[in-house]
Formats: structure tokens, C-alpha cells, sequence
């Protein structure tokens, strides 16, 4: 962060000057201007990005454009739904981005010249750029789930968004009598974060088996498999029987439609009237990628395993939850891996390099009480064109651990959290 | 931890890489998603320790440790199983040169 406009050049003059190998020389394809990345989207993959490639070249030009002044986390928002934490840990400013000299542009992509290569904004504004960065993360899929659109989620919140959704389902629960029927419905793959629902299942039943007992919690699953299934399904057995009920796919579990009147989730064989109904519906790609034309039909960005490039358009990169990275889950750990494996990648190929095939890591974490963690991991690398897990690595958190483990997993995903939002946002 | 099974050999490439690395802001391949749960500034709380500054040669003993078992862990054994011994020696080297 240091170094001076100028010592580049100055390298390449000592380099010349000590007879320095021609190696040396295939390098600076663009070195005599400055390279302008532009990022699209502030969570934690774009700020991740952004600032990892103003502290990889300190003589790049990087924008990062974001609609939102504060950032809203989700990770840790499940705990909030269930009144163990308060919004505002959530929420991070921009500054420390802003720090590391990235421009901050606050306004909305709303179009994408992968031609000429530049950027429309909401504002009027266009950037031009040599590379562009895409971290919309996710949207919701309105047309997917009959009767649930944007008026409905006023009623049966998603919460999948943090923020105002977030709150909206907390007072929900809040206002809800004891003996109250409480219904999740859990989407089919791929969504944001896959153990995210079973998460939230079990701090709600938390909530609800220390404030309104009576109460009972459906989980409709458009699945049959899911993220940490043994552990959750152990713990739920342990903590919460009778409380906290899931339906699969094969049992019946995939809602096929909501009627927001009546708070009604309606599934092939039954239909659950719910005082407090959440409804995770089905996702895709946040909707600049399709407007960029990097998303596939199913709404998802395909991209290359090394470098994040878009399969479809050339110097567009997708990193976090809108992108397809083979194995690697759409998680806020695998968005910030992400997001520094393609910064460099960005800056070797603004230099004239060929990127290394690189090693990532995903950790997630899950609370199944405010004091039992578990956890998943897995290590990815490029294979047949994916990222794929490396042979013999990862896992989930071993199914037989003492309660003291459980503890120690919940005491880590808090650490975590304050690691990860202090390198990206701090 | 005492230092087992590294070579001579492994322990100059490790001097000559964290030599080469000290003033590059690059980091080698698996490096970068350490810094998810092992915080790279000072003033993080957190159980995880941070790897910047440390003795290579612990980490490179660290991971072995945790990929055969040695040593307890709850997400690291899972995590080493996925690096190769030159990848490790990297990776310690480039954290060994950091400030």
C-alpha cells in the first residue's frame, strides 16, 4: 500500500539495468496506464474483492458500485429472527473499503455494455472498465412459488435478504402466542447458504422451547438431503422433541404454492395455515448478472475455476452466492475465499500473466443453540473445468462429539464472524 | 512443537520461498482463504491463532499434526487433509514473511 506510483517503473529500470531476464519483460501488457476494475455489489465477496485489489496493485483504479450505504450481514441473522442478537451487529459501513482507496459509488448497476465495457448506473453515471467484478449475490425468484411475490413477503417473510425482513419475522414470533404453529418452507438447490434454513429451524424452535413451548415449528423441505443433516437432526432429536418437525421432499415437504390471505402454505397433500409462516423461496443470480448476460437459464453464472471469468462473457468475473462454483457452497466464508482468488487472478491478467489453478477453503459454521455449534469445511480445487473438493478433505463435524466440542464449534462460529466482517469491512 | 520429518531440503526451500515472498503482497496458492478464521491484523478477538509472523516450520508442523490425527481439532483436521506438504511449506513461508 506503500509503494509509489512510480515503482514499477522504477523496477523495470533496475531490472534492465542488471541484465535482468527477458521472464521479466512479458509482463506489463497495460503497465504504462492505469487499469480500471470496476466491482458491482458490497457484501462479502465485492468488498473482499475491492480491497484485495487496491492491496495487490496499489496503481489500480478499483469502483465498487453499491446500492446500500450500511451493509447487512446474514450470517449470525438467524440469531437475531430469534431475539439471541441484535440487528445493528449486523450492519457495517463502507469506510474501511473507502480506506484502502477503493471508489465507493453508491447507486445501482442497471446495464452492462460487455462490448464497449462500461457500466450504467441508476444515477445516470456510466463506468467504463478493463475488467468488471459482478457480487449482486442473490434475488429472489418472484415468479417461481404461486402467490408469493413481493406484496406477500409483507406477510410471510423470506428473511433471506437481512435487514427489514429480518425484523419483520422476529416481531412475528415476538407477537405470536404460545401454542402457536410456526412453518418454514425450504426451497430446492441451488439457494444462499444450504444449511441456512436448518439453522434458523432450530434457533426458532430455541426461541419457541424457552418462550412459548406450546408452540410448534413445520419445516416443508422441497428436499430429501441437506448441509450437516446428521448433526442437525441429532441435535434436533436431543433438544427439541415433539417442538421442531421437518418434512421432506419423498414425505410430501415441497410447497407448491402460498396464499398470503390466509397465511396458507399449500403442499401436494396438505395445507398448513401457519400464525407464523417463512418462506425461503426459490433463488437466482442478483439480477444484474442477467442483465450482464453471465447468467444461464436456470439463473445461475457459470465461470471458469481459476480465474472466476465468466463462461459467457469475456472480462466480466462472478464471484460469491450468484456464482455456480461447483462444489463450493454459496456461503460467506466461500464468497471472501472467492473473492481474494480472483482479485489475483484480475491482476495477473491485467499484467499479461496466466493465473495459477488455485486452493480454496470453505467453513461454516451453524448454531443449533446460542451454545452448540457444528460446523462443515471442505478444501476445492479447479478439476474438469469445476471446483471441485479435493479427494480425502472436508466433512462435517463428527457426529459422536461431547457436548464441550458443541460448545467450543459455537464460541468458534462467533469468532469467525468477527475475523471475517473485521477483514472485510474493518 | 518440535520440528519432525523436515527435510533439509524442505526447510531451505522454505528459507529461499520466504525470501523471495517477504516483500510480495502475492500470495501462493491456498493462501488466501486462511485469513477467513486466522485474522491477518492484530486486535481480532478470536481463539483462532493468526498465522502472519510465525514460525514456518510450526505451521508446517501444525498441519501435519492435524492431517494424521495427532492433534485434536474441530475443523482443521478436516481442512489440512486438503494440502500437500510443498503447498503447507508455501503457505508458512509466505505468512513467516508478512508484517
Amino acid at each position: 500500500m506503500n509503494r509509489k506510483p512510480t515503482s514499477r517503473r522504477q523496477f523495470l529500470k533496475a531490472a534492465i539495468a542488471v541484465g535482468a531476464s527477458t521472464a521479466l519483460w512479458q509482463a506489463p501488457a497495460v503497465a504504462q496506464g492505469t487499469s480500471r476494475v470496476v466491482v458491482v455489489g458490497g457484501g462479502f465477496a465485492g468488498s473482499t474483492c475491492a480491497r484485495a485489489l487496491r492491496r495487490l496493485d496499489a496503481k489500480l483504479q478499483v469502483t465498487m458500485v453499491e446500492a446500500n450505504p450500511t451493509f447487512t450481514a446474514c450470517p449470525f441473522s438467524n440469531s437475531v429472527i430469534a431475539g439471541l442478537r441484535e440487528l445493528k451487529a449486523q450492519q457495517f459501513t463502507y469506510e474501511g473499503v473507502a480506506g484502502d482507496e477503493v471508489k465507493l459509488v453508491v447507486a445501482t448497476a442497471i446495464a452492462i455494455d460487455s462490448q464497449a465495457r462500461s457500466v450504467a448506473l441508476d444515477s445516470g453515471e456510466t463506468l467504463s472498465y478493463d475488467r468488471l467484478v459482478l457480487a449482486p449475490g442473490i434475488d429472489i425468484r418472484w415468479d417461481a412459488l404461486p402467490g408469493y411475490d413481493e406484496a406477500a413477503a409483507n406477510r410471510m417473510p423470506h428473511a433471506w435478504k437481512a435487514g427489514e425482513q429480518t425484523m419483520l419475522l422476529r416481531r412475528q414470533l415476538e407477537a405470536m402466542e404460545d401454542g402457536g404453529l410456526v412453518v418454514i418452507s425450504v426451497p430446492a438447490n441451488p439457494f444462499r447458504c444450504p444449511p441456512g434454513p436448518y439453522e434458523r429451524a432450530s434457533l426458532i424452535a430455541y426461541y419457541l422451547s424457552t418462550r412459548k413451548p406450546r408452540s410448534k415449528l413445520i419445516v416443508l423441505d422441497s428436499k430429501d438431503v441437506f448441509s450437516k443433516q446428521r448433526l442437525f437432526q441429532n441435535a434436533w432429536k436431543e433438544l427439541y422433541p415433539g417442538l421442531l418437525e421437518w418434512v421432506s421432499l419423498s414425505s410430501g415437504g415441497k410447497v407448491t404454492s402460498v396464499d398470503p390471505t390466509t397465511n396458507t402454505l399449500v403442499t401436494d397433500f396438505a395445507k398448513h395455515e401457519a400464525k407464523v409462516a417463512n418462506v425461503i423461496p426459490p433463488q437466482k443470480a442478483g439480477r444484474i448478472a442477467e442483465r450482464a448476460g453471465v447468467a444461464d437459464q436456470i439463473g445461475w453464472c457459470a465461470i471458469d475455476p481459476v480465474t472466476f471469468e465468466s463462461r459467457l462473457r469475456p472480462n466480466i468475473h462472478v464471484i460469491g452466492d450468484a456464482a455456480i462454483a461447483g462444489g463450493m457452497p454459496k456461503s460467506a466464508f466461500a464468497a471472501n475465499a472467492q473473492a481474494k482468488v480472483c482479485a489475483a487472478a484480475v491482476v495477473k491478467l491485467l499484467r499479461g500473466e496466466t493465473p495459477a489453478p488455485p486452493k480454496l477453503i470453505n467453513t461454516c459454521y451453524s448454531l443449533v443453540t446460542p451454545d452448540y455449534g457444528i460446523s462443515i469445511a471442505g478444501v476445492y480445487h479447479p478439476a474438469n473445468g469445476q471446483l471441485a473438493e479435493v479427494p480425502g478433505s472436508g466433512g462435517i463435524s463428527q457426529v459422536d462429539a461431547p457436548r464441550s466440542t458443541r460448545s467450543l464449534e459455537a464460541t468458534l462460529a462467533n469468532d469467525w464472524f468477527r475475523t471475517i466482517t473485521t477483514e472485510v469491512f474493518g | 512443537m518440535k520440528l519432525t520429518g523436515l527435510s533439509i531440503a524442505g526447510a531451505a526451500t522454505l528459507a529461499l520461498i520466504a525470501a523471495a515472498m517477504a516483500a510480495s503482497p502475492e500470495s501462493p496458492v491456498g493462501a488466501a482463504s486462511c485469513s477467513g478464521c486466522h485474522p491477518a491484523r492484530p486486535g481480532v478477538q478470536s481463539a483462532v491463532p493468526r498465522l502472519t509472523g510465525r514460525n514456518p516450520a510450526d505451521i508446517v508442523a501444525q498441519m501435519r499434526a492435524f492431517r494424521s490425527g495427532q492433534r485434536a481439532a474441530t475443523v482443521m483436521d478436516r481442512i489440512a487433509k486438503g494440502y500437500s506438504d510443498a503447498e503447507v511449506e508455501a503457505i508458512a513461508a509466505w505468512y513467516a514473511a508478512q508484517q
